[in-house]
C-alpha cells in the first residue's frame, strides 16, 4: 500500500489531492510494466482500468479495412490512457500497444468509479482533471481535423 | 530588377510534392542570404514565386520547394542543368540570439526556412544551451530532410517528430506538434523559439509557448502574404501595417498576434 | 516677388523648346483628361466641372478660365507611374535563357497644371517608389512641375483638411495662380527651382502690381472655405487601427461594388502585380508591370485562396490602408483629399462620410 501511495502522490495528474484521497485511491492502484509490442487492450473489449504513464510511449490504433493499423494518437510520460471505463458501455474505442518498455500505473475502473460515487469530492476532483485531459485532446484532434499541411485545392 | 541566372547542381526528392534543388550561379551570384530570408524564384515563361532559403554553401543557394501552384510546380520540376531566374534575398532573418536555449518548431514545408537555423545551431552548439527541434509533417512520408535528423541529434539537438497520421510501421510519434511542446522543458527567460508552418499552426504553437512563460517578442513566426516585388513596391502582402515581404516574413510574436487575430485583415 | 503671364503659349513653347513632353488638361470624351499638350489652345479655357458623389459633368464657364475645374479622372501618376510597363524580357538559350532590362524610358514630362492635393500625391509617391532605382525615379529626376494654386473647388474636395491645398506647394518648379475677368485669363507665377527661374526668364513678364498679388492670395484663402467636406481632425492612424471589427464596415460594404474604381483613379494607389507573358512557341517572355487593385479578389491570394474574401475586408484593407497604415509604412497619409474617389465611385460612397462615421461610432462604443 505504501508503494502504491508514493507512486500516486508523484503523479503530475493527481497534484494537489489530500494525502486521504490519495490513500483512498491507491487501493484500487498496481504498477504495470509493458514491454515493447504489448497491446494494452483492444477495440471493443471490456474497458475496466486505466493507466497513467510514466516512462515510455503507448500507441492508440484502429484497423481500417485496406489501409492496415492506422495510430491515431501517441502517448508519453504523464499522459492519462484510456478513459472508457468512465461511463456505460465500458468499451474500449481504439486499442492500445506499447511501442516500447512503458511503465504505468495502473487504475481499476469500477474500484474508482465507486469511490467517486461514493465521495463526491474526490470524485470532483478526478473528474476536473479528466475533463481537461479530454478538452485538451479534444482541441488537439479538433487542429489535426484541419488537416493544415494538405495540399490546398 | 531582374533576376539572376542560377543553375540547379543537383535535385533531391524530398516528397512526393516537394524538392530540393541546390543552385550555383550562373552570373554573379545573389547577396548571401540570412536564415529565414527568401527569394524570388523565376521558371522561365511561368513566372515568380517566392520561396525561403533552406541553405547556401559554396557559393550556391538551397532551395526547397513545395508544388502547390503553376509557379511553383514549374520551379520544383526544374531539373539538373536547368536555369532558373533568382532575385533577393529579401525580408527579415530569423535574428538567431548569440546564446540561450533555442525551440524550433516546425510544421511541414515549415522546416524549409528553419533549417539554416537548425544547422547553425549544430556548427555552433557550444554557444547554445538546450536546443529542441520540433517537427511536424501530415505522415511519415511528408517529413523533410529526414536523413539529417541523426546528424542534429549526434550534434546533441533534441529533436522531436511527429505526424498527422501513420500506420504501425511508423514507431514515432502521432499527435499534433504542440502536444510534442508540452512535453518539452522550457526555460522561459532563456528561449528564443522560432516557429513556422501554416498559420493556425503557428498561432496555436505561439499561443502555447507564451503560455509556458516564454515573452511574445522572443518567439518569433515567419508569416506568408502574397509576395510579388520582394521590396515593398507592390502592395500585396499587406497584414495591416507590415509589408510582410519588406517588415517580415520573420516578426516576433508581440507584432503578429494582434494582426493574425483579424480575420482576412 | 511675384510675376505676371498674360498668356500659357510661352510657357509651352519654351518646355517644348527644352526637349520637355507637356502633358495637361484637356477636355475629351465628355470630361478633363491629362494627356500632352501640343499647345497651350488645348487647356480646357471656358469649362468647368460639376462632381458629386457618383457624379462628373463639363458644363461651360461664363469666362475663360482654363483652370476653372476640379481634378477629373486621371491623375499624373498614369504618366509617372504608368498603368502598365515593360520589366524585362528573357530569351530562351540553348543551355537555359537571357534577362535583358527593358530600355530606360528617357521621356522628360513636363506637368503642367499640378492641383495642390495633386502636388502632394506626387510627394507621397514619391516616398513609396521613388527610392528605388526604377523607371519612376528617373522620370520623376527629369520632370519639370508648373502648379496651379486652385480658386474654384469641386464639391468634392477636402484638400483643405488634408493640408494638401487649395494652395499648391511646395515642391513645384512653377507655381500659377490664374486670375480671370471675363474674357481675360492672367496669371500670377511663382518661382519654386532654380530650373523654374531659368525658364520663367525665357518668358515675356511683367512685375505683378500688389493688389493683384492680392486678389490672387485671396482667391486662394477663398477656395478653401468653399469647401464643404472634410476628414475628421484627429489621430485617424489610432482610430482605424482600433475600428477593425466596426460595424461601418457591413454597411459600406452593402454599398461597394467593389470594383476598385477609387484606387485607379486615386492619385496615390501605388499597387501594382507583374504579368509574365510568353510569345506562342515559348521561346520568348516578357515581364510587365501593371497597376493592380487591393478591391480585386486574387489581389491578396495565397495557395488556396484569397486572404480577403469578403467586400468588407478589402474596403477596410483600402480605406485602413489609406489613411492607416499609410503612416506606419510611410510616415504619412496617404490621402491628399482630391475627392476623385467620391466622383469615380459608381455608388457615390465618400471617404470623408464614412471616415466620420468611424469615427462617430468609436465615440459611441
Amino acid at each position: 500500500m505504501e508503494a502504491t501511495y508514493e507512486l500516486l502522490s508523484s503523479q503530475p495528474f493527481l497534484a494537489g489531492l489530500t494525502p486521504a484521497q490519495l490513500d483512498k485511491l491507491s487501493y484500487w492502484t498496481r504498477k504495470s510494466t509493458f514491454h515493447a509490442g504489448t497491446r494494452l487492450f483492444e477495440e471493443g473489449q471490456r474497458a475496466d482500468r486505466f493507466w497513467l504513464l510514466r516512462e515510455g510511449h503507448v500507441t492508440l490504433d484502429t484497423h481500417v479495412p485496406g489501409q492496415g493499423t492506422q495510430i491515431v494518437e501517441t502517448l508519453g510520460p504523464h499522459a492519462v490512457l484510456g478513459w472508457s471505463w468512465l461511463f456505460p458501455p465500458y468499451r474500449w474505442h481504439f486499442s492500445a500497444s506499447a511501442v516500447e518498455t512503458t511503465l504505468a500505473v495502473e487504475l481499476d475502473g469500477p474500484g474508482v468509479r465507486d469511490l467517486c460515487a461514493r465521495d463526491h469530492e474526490l470524485g470532483y476532483e478526478l473528474m476536473r482533471r479528466f475533463v481537461e485531459v479530454v478538452v485538451q485532446r479534444m482541441q488537439a484532434t479538433r487542429v489535426r481535423l484541419l488537416d493544415l499541411y494538405r495540399m490546398p485545392s | 530588377m531582374t533576376p539572376l541566372r542560377y543553375r540547379v547542381r543537383r535535385r533531391l526528392t524530398e516528397t512526393a510534392d516537394t524538392v530540393t534543388l541546390v543552385l550555383d550561379p550562373v552570373d554573379e551570384p545573389i547577396v548571401a542570404p540570412l536564415p529565414g530570408q527568401f527569394t524570388m524564384m523565376y521558371a522561365f515563361g511561368v513566372g515568380e514565386v517566392p520561396i525561403s532559403v533552406s541553405g547556401h554553401a559554396d557559393g550556391g543557394i538551397v532551395h526547397t520547394v513545395r508544388a502547390v501552384g503553376a509557379v511553383s510546380r514549374a520551379v520544383a520540376g526544374a531539373r539538373t542543368g536547368d536555369v532558373l531566374g533568382i532575385r533577393g534575398p529579401f525580408g527579415t532573418d530569423w535574428g538567431v540570439p548569440p546564446g540561450g536555449d533555442l525551440v524550433v518548431l516546425a510544421g511541414g514545408i515549415g522546416l524549409a526556412p528553419l533549417r539554416p537555423v537548425i544547422r547553425q545551431a549544430v556548427a555552433r552548439r557550444a554557444r547554445f544551451g538546450t536546443v529542441a527541434v520540433l517537427i511536424g509533417a501530415r505522415t511519415p512520408a511528408d517529413l523533410l530532410y529526414p536523413h539529417e535528423y541523426a546528424t542534429w541529434r549526434a550534434a546533441g539537438l533534441d529533436v522531436r517528430v511527429t505526424v498527422d497520421r501513420a500506420d504501425m510501421s511508423w514507431t514515432g510519434h502521432v499527435g499534433v506538434v504542440t502536444t510534442v511542446l508540452g512535453a518539452l522543458p522550457v526555460d522561459p527567460a532563456a528561449t528564443t523559439a522560432f516557429v513556422c508552418g501554416p498559420e493556425v499552426m503557428m498561432r496555436f504553437a505561439a499561443r502555447a509557448l507564451v503560455d509556458r512563460g516564454v515573452p511574445p517578442a522572443a518567439v518569433r513566426v515567419s508569416l506568408e502574404r502574397n509576395m510579388r516585388c520582394g521590396v515593398g513596391l507592390c502592395g500585396h502582402c499587406q497584414l495591416g501595417p507590415l509589408l510582410v515581404c519588406r517588415d517580415g516574413p520573420v516578426v516576433g510574436w508581440d507584432r503578429a498576434a494582434p494582426l493574425l487575430a483579424v480575420k482576412e485583415l | 516677388m511675384s510675376t505676371l503671364l498674360r498668356s500659357l503659349g510661352p510657357l509651352v513653347r519654351a518646355l517644348h523648346g527644352q526637349g520637355y513632353r507637356v502633358v495637361g488638361p484637356t477636355v475629351r470624351d465628355g470630361a478633363i483628361v491629362l494627356a500632352e499638350l501640343d499647345r497651350a489652345d488645348a487647356l480646357p479655357y471656358g469649362w468647368g466641372v460639376e462632381a458629386a458623389p457618383g457624379r462628373y459633368r463639363l458644363h461651360r464657364r461664363a469666362d475663360a478660365a482654363a483652370f476653372g475645374h476640379a481634378a477629373g479622372p486621371q491623375s499624373w501618376k498614369a504618366f509617372l507611374h504608368p498603368p502598365r510597363s515593360p520589366q524585362w524580357t528573357a530569351d530562351r538559350t540553348a543551355d537555359g535563357f537571357t534577362v535583358t532590362e527593358a530600355p530606360p524610358d528617357s521621356t522628360r514630362y513636363a506637368f503642367l497644371g499640378v492641383r495642390g492635393c495633386d502636388l502632394r500625391a506626387i510627394a507621397v509617391q514619391d516616398r513609396v517608389l521613388g527610392g528605388a532605382d526604377g523607371g519612376y525615379a528617373r522620370r520623376r529626376r527629369e520632370l519639370f512641375i508648373v502648379a496651379v494654386s486652385c480658386t474654384e473647388p469641386a464639391d468634392t474636395c477636402f484638400c483643405a483638411s488634408t493640408g494638401c491645398g487649395p494652395a499648391a506647394g511646395p515642391g513645384y518648379d512653377l507655381g500659377l495662380t490664374e486670375l480671370v475677368d471675363g474674357d481675360r485669363v492672367r496669371y500670377l507665377v511663382e518661382v519654386g527651382t532654380p530650373a523654374g527661374l531659368e525658364l520663367l526668364t525665357q518668358l515675356p513678364t511683367e512685375p505683378a502690381p500688389v493688389d493683384l498679388v492680392e486678389e490672387a492670395a485671396a482667391a486662394v484663402a477663398a477656395a478653401a472655405t468653399k469647401m464643404s467636406r472634410a476628414l475628421p481632425e484627429g489621430d485617424l492612424r489610432d482610430l482605424l487601427a482600433g475600428s477593425h471589427d466596426a460595424a461601418r464596415w457591413d454597411d459600406v460594404a452593402a454599398r461597394c461594388l467593389s470594383c476598385g474604381n477609387c484606387t485607379m483613379v486615386c492619385p496615390t494607389c501605388f499597387c501594382t502585380t507583374v504579368e509574365d507573358v510568353t510569345d506562342v512557341a515559348g521561346e520568348h517572355a516578357e515581364r510587365w508591370l501593371r497597376w493592380d487593385s487591393c478591391f480585386d479578389l486574387d489581389f491578396s491570394y495565397l495557395h488556396g485562396g484569397p486572404v480577403r474574401t469578403s467586400t468588407r475586408s478589402r474596403y477596410r484593407q483600402w480605406l485602413t490602408h489609406k489613411l492607416g497604415t499609410w503612416h506606419d509604412q510611410f510616415g504619412e497619409s496617404g490621402c491628399v483629399g482630391c475627392g476623385r474617389c467620391i466622383a469615380w465611385c459608381p455608388v457615390g460612397i465618400d471617404i470623408t462620410e464614412e471616415t466620420r462615421a468611424l469615427v462617430t461610432e468609436a465615440e459611441e462604443a
